[in-house]
């Protein structure tokens, strides 16, 4: 099926703003044919949020992607108290359709009733509306599964480790997991209103707190949507800079995974090995930025610190050093027997969910879905100096831990690369006031995957709204649709295996 | 066999030296802020609020940074330092030493963070920080644990679990407060949602600020509570 999207979305670009009024305007029913009609022919909702656009009226604003041939299209309608809900027949937009109905005090007719995602009060709701019952942020409606020597079995929120909090409720049959659903909202720290009504530098600190693994992924989109708005262009040198950092990043926390799955199949060697040297990674950025998970570095306009030419020899010296220290490990962790047989055929995500549910980043790319943002919608660097796209087709912990190796070794060429030609030019430029009334959307390729921030701004050019998506949010449904059919006891090595981030989803 | 034996070889021992010495940092490394000697009017700064970030630091604040990583506290008054001298954390009494002996066993609660305190908690336990060469550990319960460490603003979607997880701790407890969200909110200062630090029905023996705190400067502080390093100098005991 074909569908002409062209003539009822209006054409954005990766951190191209463009005028509200620009964006076409939908009556609901119209938008949900639409947005059915586009996710079918391979389109992708990439974000889906509700502002106040009166103090009796809602907003919604879509934007979608077609990664194969690069583009982004966006819609709006306006709603009032209730609506009939998107996802009725488009399946993609639920998850967004529980955060609207949570953030907007909207109330969303569906056929299931939509569940709580955060469980936090309204945050964006237009003022006249009635206040909605108090939240009980305990009581959640779990699925059960019913049925002799069918168990429940209840996880967290606080974990066994050091872990972020999360509840996980198991059906099981013995040891086999029947239905795994997850309950988040624990880390919710009230990220998106911090980030549209704090002053610049401390809204800065903030989005580089969202995920405090993603840091520079976060802190690039954000800088990169408030760029755009103020028509702010960085160098060439920055955005190498931005780019070394991001990829750094990326290995840092590859290499700690490969580690932390080495750890959970009590391959100890993997994780002593690889967990000594995602430490250097991370010093890599603390030798750039005076931190080690590079806050600090990423500013509007383009980098706070600059690589000097000694410092990047000394860096791509590290660079080739750790290369060669991590592939005999690879080589060991890889070629065990006794980790391939916990690793392979555990915890499988079809190609099919992949594309249907719009998970993304390396999880996608594990499943033979190649999604890479900084190929299908280059940005920066990664407009000159492209990463091939890594993939895997099992979909499995395996087909996972693959990628990443495949990605830390492409990381270690693109650092190398672009450490030993950093282009001329000043780290920063000016980033003044925002054009009003626009929206953009910055999206950047994370380690984990896809970093989605869009920007409103009003007519006063101050921020409106400030929607911000973690690949978490797409892809920790997919953990509930990896687990059904393996032991209870492989849940650990699964959930790693995918490394979700809490606070990125719960903002 | 002989390829995991050739690789453990060529590891060699990378075990950080604690006390760890200046050179263990780069030159840009934001460690304990401190007020300059220029600085025109400003009477103290608050540790425990300090985000580290390069914009905090300059002339208008008054402010630079050191590449000094020590900077725990017992109290979170002490936090606020008002001259270049930090009182930092001091050893527990001698009868909740006796009771530890020579092992502290903890329980890691995390309210309300964005997880970069708990990654470097983690890094804490790796093979080159190796918090467990000095007794110290983390465990899967607080019925087996001597206290617990928080970490993150303590929002209202944990605190409940929080103080569950605090009540189920036999007594006598340690609570040890990790970064600058638990010390202040950190940067969800403000937020409804985020919540500003440990509320003080939680009474904390241990205040290690940063965002998030380098591993050095976590081992640091547990090392000054169990008594092991005091003033400036050296591990005693091992």
């Amino acid at each position: 099926m074909t569908v002409d999207v062209g003539s009822r979305f209006a054409k954005l670009g990766n951190r191209r703003a463009i005028a509200l009024r620009e964006v076409p305007h939908l009556a609901i029913d119209d938008l949900r044919d639409a947005l059915t009609a586009a996710v079918a022919s391979g389109w992708r909702i990439i974000s889906l949020f509700g502002v106040p656009e009166s103090s009796r009226e809602l907003r919604l604003i879509a934007v979608l992607a077609d990664d194969e041939r690069g583009q982004l299209r966006t819609a709006t309608t306006i709603v009032g108290p209730r609506y009939r809900a998107l996802s009725t027949t488009c399946v993609q937009a639920e998850r967004f359709e529980r955060e609207i109905a949570e953030q907007c005090g909207v109330t969303i007719e569906s056929d299931r009733p939509l569940k709580p995602l955060r469980r936090h009060a309204a945050s964006h709701r237009p003022p006249s509306w009635p206040a909605a019952a108090p939240i009980e942020r305990e009581a959640y409606p779990f699925d059960r599964v019913e049925g002799d020597e069918v168990h429940e079995v209840a996880v967290g929120p606080v974990h066994a480790g050091i872990i972020e909090p999360g509840h996980f409720r198991f059906q099981t049959h013995g040891e086999v997991v029947l239905s795994l659903e997850i309950m988040l909202g624990y880390q919710h720290r009230g990220v998106e209103p911090l980030l549209e009504s704090l002053e610049r530098d401390a809204a800065m600190l903030v989005a580089e707190s969202i995920a405090g693994d993603t840091v520079i992924a976060h802190a690039s989109a954000y800088c990169g949507a408030l760029e755009a708005l103020a028509r702010s262009h960085k160098t060439a040198r920055a955005q190498s800079v931005r780019g070394i950092a991001l990829e750094l990043e990326r290995l840092a926390n590859h290499v700690g995974d490969l580690g932390a799955l080495a750890g959970d199949v009590a391959y100890q060697p993997g994780a002593a090995f690889f967990g000594r040297w995602r430490g250097e990674c991370l010093n890599m950025l603390m030798t750039i930025s005076g931190n080690r998970y590079g806050r600090g570095l990423v500013r509007p306009g383009g980098v706070a610190f600059d690589i000097p030419p000694e410092m990047a020899s000394e860096l791509g010296a590290r660079v080739r050093r750790l290369g060669a220290e991590l592939r005999p490990i690879a080589e060991l962790f890889f070629g065990s027997a006794s980790v391939q047989s916990r690793l392979e055929g555990t915890g499988a995500v079809s190609r099919e969910a992949c594309a249907a549910n719009g998970y993304v980043g390396l999880v996608a790319r594990a499943s033979d879905v190649p999604r890479d943002v900084r190929h299908d919608h280059p940005y920066g660097v990664f407009r000159y100096a492209q990463i091939p796209v890594a993939t895997a087709w099992a979909g499995d912990v395996y087909a996972r831990a693959l990628v990443r190796w495949l990605e830390t070794q492409r990381s270690l060429e693109f650092l190398e690369e672009q450490l030993g030609a950093l282009p001329a030019g000043e780290p920063r430029a000016a980033c003044g006031g925002l054009s009003p009334s626009e929206l953009v959307v910055a999206m950047e390729e994370g380690w984990r995957g896809e970093v989605v921030h869009a920007v409103l701004t009003d007519e006063r050019g101050r921020v409106r709204r400030h929607k911000v998506t973690d690949p978490s949010f797409h892809n920790w449904p997919a953990v509930m649709v990896a687990l059904p059919g393996n032991q209870i006891s492989d849940f650990p090595l699964c959930n790693k295996s995918f490394n979700l981030s809490y606070a990125g989803h719960d903002l | 066999m002989f390829e995991l034996l050739r690789t453990r070889l060529g590891q060699g021992t990378p075990t950080a030296k604690v006390p760890a010495d200046e050179a263990s940092f780069p030159d840009r490394y934001r460690g304990r802020p401190i007020i300059r000697p220029d600085a025109r009017g400003r009477a103290s700064i608050d540790l425990g609020a300090c985000m580290f970030s390069p914009e905090e630091a300059g002339p208008e604040s008054g402010i630079e940074y050191t590449r000094d990583y020590r900077m725990a506290t017992r109290t979170r008054e002490a936090l606020v330092a008002s001259d270049e001298e930090l009182e930092l954390a001091t050893a527990l009494d001698e009868k909740m030493r006796r009771l530890l002996g020579r092992s502290l066993r903890l329980r890691s609660v995390v309210a309300g963070s964005c997880n970069g305190c708990e990654m470097e908690l983690v890094a804490s336990g790796n093979v080159v920080f190796d918090l467990a060469r000095f007794g110290v550990q983390f465990v899967a319960s607080p019925r087996h644990a001597d206290g617990i460490v928080i970490t993150g603003a303590v929002n209202a979607n944990m605190r409940g679990a929080l103080e569950a997880t605090y009540a189920a701790v036999p007594d006598p407890r340690i609570v040890i407060a990790v970064g600058a969200c638990a010390a202040s909110g950190g940067p969800f200062r403000g937020s409804e949602e985020a919540g500003c630090g440990v509320p003080p029905e939680i009474p904390v023996d241990l205040w290690i600020p940063g965002c998030p705190p380098h591993p050095l400067t976590i081992l640091d502080g547990m090392l000054r509570l169990l008594g092991r390093i005091e003033g400036t100098g050296r591990v005693a005991g091992v």
